[in-house]
């Protein structure tokens, strides 16, 4: 039996595909599988860097107790165990994206775009973002939004666009000292501020750093700011206090990294219905309002829901049979057991 | 049953029961106390469950820990008194803590 009916791609860069999972946490991860058992494919696109999603991110190291069948698992023990159940579905993944649009076609199918430029056309869609897409902090500094993308950036996409310019570096982890030692040699000047003289950064280059300070080439001052100031969207100053009260330093631009945070991001745009932030499903398929998009994990909401990885991983099974409906129009899914299904485990490699 | 009072930033006072071996955090989302928002769930991995440890009772809580000390890095406001409320254990010796909700998490 060939279920095989990948369609020839047409656009250079754009990748057709049966399914699109958008997350990589555990649950994406494991939508792969039970998408595979039922010969739906997928590539998988997450914002981070790296699989694992808020177990690799947040608390990797961290002991979780509640996954059926282990008794004490890490988060990264976690994601590498899925990843490998997961191999023999050779999934795509698609990491440091966002999906940014989403538009359905005239033929029932979805376009997706990145933030990266890469496109996707897929039968279905499986959101399974769980918190949200992991995006900087802002520091609640009043007008802050006005500056952004001008004079208050939280990465720096081009090295150039600073030569000159007076900056301000806020934090003091790698981030932080990264940008500090990058942009001294084009900067004009460069301030480090940070609200105490330890840094989460690798040594080299807090030893780096302090070189410059030494020699002058970099301001280091140990404090928070408390107000920007400015006209539009171009920063002129900040108000810094340290422990010897405040100043205001003339600063062109600011680069605050104060970590990440979830927000739902682009998601909410996508016409979908939303309640507080997540996305309402049914309980059967676990499809949102939109046809052909599903919600899985702690994203979705349902009475009863739990945010639990466990409860995750029954909805991505119960999304499975729904999204083979779509993909496989008018062919019956025959429900199978891994443990005695020939099909299956020929899927699996195991057979 | 250890008492603890948070004050937010207007002044208005809330008073809370908690059980022994729960955390400061847990005490707060229990008992629906606004301004700790807790994102990780007391994973020390957001620094969202920030307060400020009255004077007088910073002694008994102690000092934040190498990791708690990097995770206030992302507080905003950081002060002498900060703390990470999900990383203090209420003990009986906790009883009475008064503690400051700060006027943002970030
Ligand atoms: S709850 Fe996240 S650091 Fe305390």
């Amino acid at each position: 039996m060939s279920l095989d009916v990948s369609t020839p791609s047409v656009a250079t860069s754009t990748i057709e595909t049966d399914a699109v999972i958008i997350g990589a946490g555990p649950v994406g991860l494991f939508a792969v599988f039970e998408l595979g058992l039922v010969d739906v494919k997928a590539h998988v696109v997450d914002i981070l860097d790296k699989p694992g999603g808020q177990c690799a991110e947040l608390y990797p190291e961290k002991p979780i107790y509640d996954i059926p069948g282990l008794p004490i698992v890490t988060g990264q023990e976690l994601t590498n165990q899925l990843l490998k159940q997961i191999e023999p579905f050779g999934p795509v993944f698609h990491f440091g994206e966002r999906i940014d649009t989403l538009e359905r076609l005239p033929d029932e199918r979805f376009r997706l775009k990145t933030d990266a430029g890469t496109e996707f056309i897929t039968k279905v869609v499986v959101i399974a973002a769980g918190g949200g897409s992991f995006t900087p902090k802002r520091p609640p500094l009043q007008g802050i939004e006005g500056y952004e993308g001008t004079s208050v950036l939280y990465s720096v996409r081009r090295m150039e666009a600073l030569r000159g310019k007076s900056v301000l570096i806020v934090g003091g982890g790698d981030s932080a000292l990264d940008w500090t030692l990058n942009l001294q040699p084009i900067a004009k000047s460069i301030t480090l501020l940070h609200r105490r003289d330890e840094f989460r950064a690798a040594p080299h280059s807090v030893a780096k750093m302090r070189e410059m300070v030494e020699t002058g080439d970099v301001r280091l001052m140990i404090g928070q700011v408390t107000a920007l100031h400015g006209e539009g969207d171009k920063l002129q100053g900040a108000t810094v206090k340290t422990k010897d009260g405040e100043e205001r330093l003339d600063v062109d631009v600011m680069l605050p990294f104060f970590g990440l945070t979830m927000k739902l991001g682009p998601v909410a745009d996508w016409g979908l219905q939303l309640h507080e932030n997540l996305i309402p499903v049914d309980t059967e398929k676990f499809e949102t309002s939109e046809k052909g998009i599903f919600a899985v994990g702690d994203i979705n909401t349902y009475p009863g829901k739990l945010k639990l990885i466990l409860s995750g991983f029954h909805e991505v099974a119960l999304m499975a049979q729904q999204a083979a409906k779509y993909v496989y129009p008018g062919k019956k899914v025959l429900f199978q057991y891994t443990t005695s299904s020939s099909s299956l485990q020929k899927k699996l490699g195991v057979s | 049953m250890v008492k603890i009072t948070f004050i937010q930033p207007d002044g208005s006072e809330q008073v809370v029961n908690a059980d022994p071996g729960v955390t400061l955090m847990e005490s707060a989302k229990m008992n629906d106390v606004p301004g700790i928002e807790a994102e990780c769930g007391g994973a020390c991995a957001c620094a969202t469950c920030h307060v400020y440890v009255d004077d007088a009772w910073r002694e008994k809580t102690g000092t934040p820990s190498t990791m708690e000390e990097d995770m206030l890095d992302f507080a905003f406001d950081v002060r002498e008194q900060s703390r990470l409320s999900c990383q203090i254990k209420l003990t009986p010796d906790l009883d009475g803590l008064v503690v400051r909700v700060p006027a943002k998490q970030f």
